[in-house]
């Protein structure tokens, strides 16, 4: 097969390519530009990154270029991020970049460029069965990246390979240093890439503005502070209020209002959620119907799995949860797996408490 | 099979007899500034290759400044050239500079602007790339006074067209401003006349690795009577322009490349542009719809620069790549990301077109089977090229 691999400059993905050599394979290595002008510093794409993507490249023997898919991520990525957070939700970029960019833009260029696949260092598995590609969580769970990839559709997974996906990130690490990768020991990328420093709430303040209102108890309706954006606060959210708490009980932010920039604070209680309607559905295979199913829904990069029952009317997925979900923000999505297969995703548009 | 190298204005390989000079003298012990015999015999192979060059281009051979290459020799010129002249004349902060210089010279240009208050005044091309003397006489007019230099390249690296050197030298000195030209893609190429008199640019880039000598070597030819402020400071070598210890290693195969490339200028050039013309016939036959940038007679002899309108470069260059072909998207750029070309945006070509551009350059080293294999890669790479470009304009 002619595999082109996102090379990240990491050291999965570059055990990723190592891989995709020794099975054969005619490998092509690209690294994606993604930042609108090439940093320094940390996050995923910076100007060292691309230079150990290239080392690796030179060790395997493979052919490696940098491709520029700035204006996508940007357009895709970066404005979908904020137009979120401008509306009070809270979105996941790395979701929206393997959905837009990696098997979107990158997958359709490789395509009709005649690769037969891209591979990543994700830890997901594929596994054919009949002819169907199944997307299954990775045996490392504590590395396990199905819910990032839970956005990608039958024809994006047909043409993904994921060859870390049935190992443990130590024994990558390991590989990589037999194999005299100098990447081996180096550490994991946690940040958004695009905010290499790790303040969100800056960097959206810095792109939308400043828009002032009132943190609120959400019990009494008593004004309890003021803040420079609803943005800055996610559902859930306990440290940073700004607002002292009377009885000294802890309060989290239970509602974020963007017309009004309302912030509302309460007891824990309040963020329990039973029934989510989500959105932008999407589905690895056959869709589910109007006839709720059994579930597992997971919420959250390495939320917990939670048993659920669900069902799709052609527009909304609803999600019953056979246990709350605690501070669950709109914006967020919901994966849906039938043990570790996954079955589809969509975004979280409507929580609520039980009736 | 063998590659096809078709990237010679990138650099191109050594000349065998380059190669041989610069290896003998690597054997050799000595600093050219020591007084002993050792230093002695040093100096003599570095003022020697410093005589034939200037020998073979027809200045006197204390204008030969050596230099790491290119671009230094452009910073030299650029830099040099506004601190001397803008100390004696505190006033005289003008630069004049084309809009499509190479980035050894744009990027010293803007640097000035942006911390040593230089004022610049970017002249801009016509849709083949040439400057407009009419423009840049006006300029002249206006404020030479105050005009501490002008620079314009002797031959675009990208689209390979070819200025009017000696108007524009005349235009400047008539106006008292010294003129420097970038001449790495020319020197070998075109016949670059007798590099003194009115019609002659006071200061000339020139670097070896792109015309058979070894990396790491360049020179400015300037005359002494032009004020250059040093870049570098220390030990007072080249006339106190250039310190640092010379290489005379690379000074001596440098010396054989520049006599090879002038005394064959007209011969390799005849020759390039038989292979030039070929390859731009055989696109026209066979790719409908790609665009030949640049001056179609003016041109260097070396240079194929084609644009592939629904393309993109990099997946052209990859393409062609995996073919076994080696060309260029243009210039190459800070971590591999093919930026679109400055030179094509500043000729009216729009920003998708400029990114859709390839650079096909011709050597000593090419021959007619190039031509042919790159005429049988392109049609199916630029076939795939314009799939991938199509999904992406989605």
């Amino acid at each position: 097969m002619r595999v082109l691999v996102a090379m990240s400059g990491g050291v999965d993905s570059s055990v990723a390519a190592a891989r995709m050599v020794d099975a054969g394979h005619d490998v092509t290595g690209v690294h994606l530009a993604l930042a609108p002008k090439q940093s320094t510093g940390r996050g995923c794409c910076t100007l060292d990154d691309a230079r150990d993507a290239r080392r690796v490249a030179d060790i395997l023997g493979i052919p490696y270029y940098v491709w520029d898919f700035s204006t996508e991520f940007t357009e895709r990525v970066v404005a979908d991020f904020l137009s979120e957070y401008a509306d009070g939700r809270t979105p996941n970029p790395c979701l929206r970049c393997n959905e837009h960019i990696k098997f979107a833009a990158l997958l359709e260029k490789a395509l009709a460029l005649d690769f037969d696949a891209v591979a990543t260092g994700h830890y997901a598995r594929i596994e054919m069965q009949d002819g169907q590609a199944r997307l299954l969580r990775a045996v490392d769970e504590t590395k396990d990246q199905s819910y990032v990839l839970g956005v990608l559709t039958q024809r994006q997974l047909r043409h993904a390979l994921f060859p870390l996906g049935a190992d443990r990130k130590e024994a990558i690490r390991d590989e990589a240093e037999r194999r005299g990768l100098m990447v081996a020991r180096k550490p994991d990328s946690h940040d958004i890439c695009f905010i290499p420093d790790g303040d969100t709430a800056r960097f959206v303040t810095d792109r939308i503005g400043v828009r002032r209102g009132s943190v609120v108890d959400a019990v009494t309706g008593q004004v309890l502070g003021e803040h420079a954006g609803a943005h800055a606060f996610t559902i859930g959210q306990r440290r940073g209020l700004g607002v002292p708490s009377p009885d000294g009980a802890p309060r989290y932010v239970v509602d974020i209002d963007v017309e009004t920039q309302r912030v509302r604070v309460g007891p824990p209680e309040m963020l329990d959620v039973h029934v989510i309607k989500a959105n932008r559905a999407t589905w690895t295979g056959t869709p589910l119907g109007a006839q709720p199913r059994d579930v597992i829904a997971q919420m959250r990069a390495h939320g917990e799995p939670i048993a659920a029952q669900a069902s799709f009317d052609g527009v909304t997925v609803d999600v019953h949860l056979r246990t709350p979900i605690r501070g669950l923000a709109a914006g967020q999505q919901v994966v849906l797996y039938d043990g570790d297969q996954v079955v589809g995703s969509a975004t979280v548009d409507i929580t609520e408490r039980a009736a | 099979m063998e590659r096809v190298y078709a990237d010679h204005a990138a650099t191109t390989p050594m000349l065998p007899a380059a190669r041989e000079a610069w290896l003998t003298q690597s054997a050799a012990v000595g600093n050219p500034s020591s007084l002993h015999a050792s230093g002695r015999a040093t100096r003599r192979v570095l003022e020697e290759s410093r005589e034939r060059i200037a020998g073979a281009l027809g200045v006197r051979p204390s204008a030969v400044i050596f230099t790491s290459g290119g671009t230094e020799s452009d910073n030299l010129a650029v830099k040099g050239l506004f601190w001397s002249r803008s100390e004696t004349r505190a006033e005289r902060v003008g630069v004049l500079a084309s809009a499509i210089e190479h980035h050894a010279v744009l990027d010293p240009v803007q640097w000035l602007a942006d911390h040593e208050q230089a004022k610049v005044r970017w002249l801009s091309v016509d849709e083949i790339g040439r400057i407009h003397l009419d423009s840049l006489a006006e300029v002249l007019q206006e404020d030479a006074a105050n005009t501490a230099l002008c620079t314009v390249m002797w031959a675009n690296n990208e689209v390979g067209t070819v200025q009017p050197v000696a108007a524009i030298a005349q235009l400047c000195h008539a106006a008292g401003v010294p003129f420097h030209t970038d001449a790495v893609q020319a020197l070998g190429q075109v016949d670059l006349g007798p590099l003194t008199g009115p019609a002659a640019p006071d200061a000339v880039t020139i670097t070896s690795h792109k015309i058979g000598g070894p990396f790491g070597i360049g020179a400015l030819l300037a005359d002494p009577a032009l004020a250059l402020s040093p870049l570098l400071h220390g030990g007072g070598q080249e006339r106190d322009v250039r310190s640092g210890t010379f290489d005379a290693a690379a000074a001596a195969g440098f010396a054989v490349a520049v006599e090879h490339a002038v005394a064959h200028q007209k011969q390799h050039a005849t020759e390039l542009v038989g292979l030039r013309d070929a390859l731009i016939a055989g696109i026209g036959e066979r790719i409908p719809g790609a665009v030949i940038n640049g001056d179609l007679s003016d041109r260097l002899p070396g240079n194929v620069h084609v644009s592939f309108p629904g393309c993109e470069g990099d997946a052209l260059l990859m393409l062609l790549d995996a073919a076994g072909i080696d060309c260029s998207t243009g210039s190459a750029c800070t971590a591999g990301v093919p930026e679109p070309s400055h030179v094509l945006l500043a000729m009216g070509v729009g920003e998708q077109d400029a990114r859709s551009s390839l650079r096909l350059s011709f050597g000593r080293t090419s021959g007619m089977d190039d031509v042919t294999r790159i005429l049988q890669a392109l049609p199916s790479a630029v076939e795939r090229a314009q799939r991938a470009g199509s999904v992406r304009g989605r």
